[in-house]
């Protein structure tokens, strides 16, 4: 199964709605409760960082029997130093990011600490692709 | 703990689930940082916190928290009342700032 969403970046109030969905569709697929909350952790965190730093992007949901991956691309600022963003408490967010309640530096390490695999592909300037992936 | 007593203890108004006041809950989380409370939060919590905007619902949807109370005597929007209607969430509102909420909760038995 495969599912693809277009995640808007200049609408924070609409921000998650895609994990939302994903996180009903899986419970509706009878995915273990535990389960289906650390993807859709993972992959919130990874929605709110789409269009809080990339100003959207696109995402492609794979369900296997065995595995689900969850691979995110933007067209975004890409990340100058990955080692230091996957440092808890490092964070580039602005005041106004920081207001809403995010900005506090464990996006990416919520997204290693809730997944079983994580790649990043960034180009600065250019855009970031992460790649979240579950085993089931 | 029951929703009934963290609404008694706090005084708390109830905007949505009031037929879900009976549910339990076995800790609480008080937390303006929704990426932190995405981090530590367990299951089956009440979330406390003084931020106003859809993400706090959004946030308690993805980590099964059934009830978040609004602090310091701030109040929910129209679009956060009816997201958390849609999802089953219970919203709850106090005058108590988030330190002394919390402190209330503890004493009367609900820890971290």
């Amino acid at each position: 199964m495969t599912l693809c969403f277009t995640v808007d970046g200049n609408d924070f109030l609409r921000a998650g709605e895609a994990s939302a969905v994903v996180k009903r569709t899986l419970k509706q697929l009878g995915l273990e409760s535990s389960l289906v909350r650390k993807i859709a952790i993972a992959m919130y965190e990874a929605e709110m960082n789409m269009v809080l730093h990339a100003n959207g992007g696109n995402i492609k949901v794979t369900l296997s029997d065995t595995y689900l991956t969850i691979q995110m691309m933007d067209t975004g600022p890409g990340i100058k130093d990955i080692d230091l963003a996957m440092q808890e408490g490092y964070s580039t967010a602005n005041q106004k990011i920081r207001e809403l309640g995010f900005g506090a530096g464990m996006g990416l390490p919520n997204m290693k600490r809730y997944s079983d695999e994580l790649k990043i592909k960034t180009v600065v300037g250019v855009g970031t692709e992460v790649l979240l992936g579950f085993k089931l | 703990m029951q929703l009934c007593k963290v609404q008694e203890i706090l005084e708390a108004k109830v905007w949505t689930g009031t037929e879900k006041l009976e549910k339990e809950v076995y800790s609480a989380c008080g937390c303006d940082l929704m990426s932190d409370v995405l981090a530590f939060a367990k299951e089956k919590i009440v979330l406390l916190t003084g931020l106003i905007n859809l993400q706090v619902i959004r946030t308690a949807e993805m980590l099964d928290i059934k009830a978040i109370v609004f602090v310091r005597g701030k109040e929910p929007t129209s679009d956060m009342i009816d997201l958390a209607k849609e999802r089953g969430i219970v919203l709850l509102s106090t005058g108590v700032p988030l330190y002394p909420a919390c402190g209330l909760l503890y004493e009367a038995g609900l820890r971290g």
